[in-house]
């Protein structure tokens, strides 16, 4: 579905992406693990067109999209719910949520996707007057993949979804996002959580400073010393 | 009471630094003199308001137990369609009753609502600070001024060309401003406003220059007439005063029409998501820098409209109407009016251009009374005259907040 190959990404002269090359399958969820600074975030990016590859190409259903600007990238059924959330704090959850459908036209539809998210995320629909910015960390979490949902992708790329959250509300996100890929969404979920992310995808790429250094089933990256050293945090 | 003691010689001595130059201090030769009277006067008057802000406080900390209520807006108080039946009665009926002097500060008040709610699509909308708004006011009053006087296109006919050709200053200023952000977006929009009046300035070939343009016409209107020789068009140009005042007024109309159509459309949705996080608004599909253009470019259409009008009710262009200050103005209008508020901007306008009318008494101190007013708008009541609704949320945000969870 979506292939990543050796992209090359800059931010001005820092070179952070050094020939990253991905590829996920539908129907899956790949994890990207990996610590600080070595990527993760601006991988998902330059998928998502907001940054654009100086080499390399990112394919989606065989098609190059690298140079597209970010909204045709949305159009084509890529939506990212960004680190950190980013939902319009001084927005209503409804307002927040409908923001996400922008792009579509299909009143019907744009209905009926707004009930699934509300029954996905019931606390939303309680909420749905309040405004963005008054949700706990939790519920603007859910806020915001509620919002990349209400794109009706093909493939959701979620960003650090754990942040700062308590390991209670973690679960329950994580729950969800299973439950999102069930309903026949394809994920790719970046994380530093690597116990987690291994946890819940069915195969997994470790990045270290632009660069993949390991990939595989994400059971075996789990057993795998070197990533249980590095990002399992074992002696 | 020692802490309030010191507080209350801290605000003395700095009302004084900040008044000393309306002391009455005066230097001659070799000599120095100040009226002492006057400066007690001006002190005492600081100390008695410092004194009645304090005691104001204190009641209020006092009472500040319960909850306090900022109470409905005057746009909630007034029921919408009543508000707006009224104020188009008086709007119409206004020049029947007014005198000359009176039409032509209400056809200034228009003008600068039409300004006000053009910016407003840039500003408060769009949330790209823009400094240099007057100039396409500039482009609309000089397509015309040199449309009418050089090749004789009446009014009608260069609105709509001095519209497109500001929407195409709106997308040339705008296009190079896109990627920047905040602080160096205004001081870019500053530049440009100003490269467009030096421009004007010094095209002398073209705009002759500080001289300005003489001899625009007033708008025209064409009447079928019987005459000997069959039915034919009369035309007369529409100089008088209530004339001018009602094309104003439907310029205005248009305007509030046209804007409040934008802001709950899709586009003005897209706006007000770039305002609030530009990369989220990308991640949702908005084509930002496209919309950032739209917006230019449709605040510089009704600038454009405003401009052409101006030209023709002066029937004379010079470059020093259209100076920093005029965009200050404008912005100003529109952060006192309520940033996004129709309603708010349309009476922050009347209040900019009237109220130094009424104080023309008081020509020497006009600005300072400004500054003051605005000084204590902001303090008091940041979100403007009347606000609008969604940015009552975002600065009483707590307040809406505590409401919410006590409903709960």
């Amino acid at each position: 579905m979506l292939k990543v190959e050796e992209i090359h990404t800059y931010y001005d002269h820092i070179h952070a992406l050094k020939g990253v090359s991905l590829e996920i399958r539908e129907g899956e969820i790949v994890c990207l693990i990996g610590s600080n600074g070595a990527g993760k975030s601006t991988t998902l990016m330059t998928i998502s067109g907001v940054l654009h590859p100086a080499r390399g190409r990112v394919l989606f259903d065989g098609q190059d999209i690298a140079h597209r600007p970010a909204d045709r990238i949305v159009g084509l059924g890529i939506c990212q719910v960004p680190e950190g959330r980013r939902i319009l704090p001084r927005l209503s959850v409804a307002d927040n949520l409908e923001m996400g459908a922008f792009l579509r036209r299909d009143r019907e539809g744009i209905r009926q996707d707004l009930e699934k998210v509300y029954e996905l995320f019931p606390v939303l629909a309680e909420r749905r007057r309040q405004q963005g910015g008054t949700l706990s960390g939790g519920e603007q979490q859910m806020l915001a993949i509620g919002r990349a949902l209400m794109g009706r992708p093909r493939l959701l790329l979620l960003d650090e979804p754990s942040l700062g959250l308590a390991p209670i509300v973690v679960e329950k996100i994580f729950g969800i996002i299973q439950q999102i890929n069930r309903d026949g969404t394809t994920i790719l979920l970046v994380e530093q959580n690597a116990n987690l992310a291994l946890g819940v995808s069915d195969r997994a790429y470790v990045l270290e400073t632009g660069r993949v250094t390991l990939s595989g089933p994400s059971r075996e990256l789990a057993h795998d010393e070197r990533v249980r050293k590095a990002y399992l945090g074992e002696q | 009471m020692r802490k309030e003691l010191v507080k209350f010689a801290v605000v003395m001595l700095w009302a004084f630094g900040l008044l000393f130059p309306m002391l009455g201090a005066q230097i001659g030769f070799e000599t120095f003199t100040f009226e002492w009277s006057r400066l007690v006067r001006v002190m005492g008057f600081v100390a008695v308001a410092y004194g009645a802000l304090a005691a104001q406080r204190a009641v209020s900390a006092h009472r500040k137990r319960g909850h306090r209520d900022p109470g409905p807006g005057l746009a909630e108080r007034v029921p919408p369609l009543w508000g707006w039946g009224i104020l188009a009665a008086v709007a119409l009926a206004f020049p029947w009753f007014a005198d000359n002097y009176a039409r032509d500060v209400a056809i200034n008040v228009l003008i600068y609502v039409a300004l006000g709610l053009g910016l407003n699509i840039v500003v408060g909308l769009a949330g790209l600070l823009d400094l240099g708004y007057i100039a396409f006011y500039a482009v609309g009053a000089y397509t015309y001024a040199l449309l009418n006087t050089h090749f004789g296109v009446p009014f009608w006919l260069a609105l709509p060309i001095g519209c497109v050709i500001s929407a195409g200053a709106g997308a040339f200023i705008g296009y190079p401003t896109l990627k920047m952000r905040g602080d160096y977006l205004a001081i870019v929009t500053l530049g440009f406003g100003e490269i467009i009046r030096i421009v004007l300035n010094n095209w002398d070939r073209v705009t002759e220059g500080p001289n300005g343009i003489l001899g625009i016409k007033a708008p025209g209107l064409y009447y079928p007439k019987l005459t000997e020789a069959g039915l034919t068009l009369g035309h007369v140009y529409l100089k008088n005063l209530t004339c001018l005042y009602y094309i104003a007024l439907v310029i205005a109309v248009v305007t509030i029409i046209g804007v409040y159509r934008l802001d709950h459309s899709r586009v003005g949705r897209a706006w007000v998501s770039i305002r609030e996080d530009e990369t989220a608004a990308e991640l949702t599909g908005i084509d930002t820098l496209r919309m950032k253009l739209l917006a230019y470019m449709l605040g510089a259409i009704f600038a454009g409209l405003a401009g052409a009008f101006y030209a023709a009710k002066v029937r004379y262009v010079n470059p020093s109407s259209f100076v920093f200050l005029e965009s200050a103005l404008v912005l100003c209008i529109v952060v006192l009016g309520g940033m996004g508020s129709i309603p708010g901007i349309i009476l922050a306008a009347a209040a900019i251009i009237v109220l130094p009318e009424v104080f023309r008494d008081l020509e020497l101190y006009r600005m300072l009374a400004f500054g003051g007013a605005m000084t204590l708008m902001m303090v008091y009541r940041p979100e403007g005259l009347i606000p609008a609704r969604r940015r009552r949320l975002e600065l009483h945000a707590r307040e809406a907040f505590a409401e919410e969870e006590g409903n709960a």
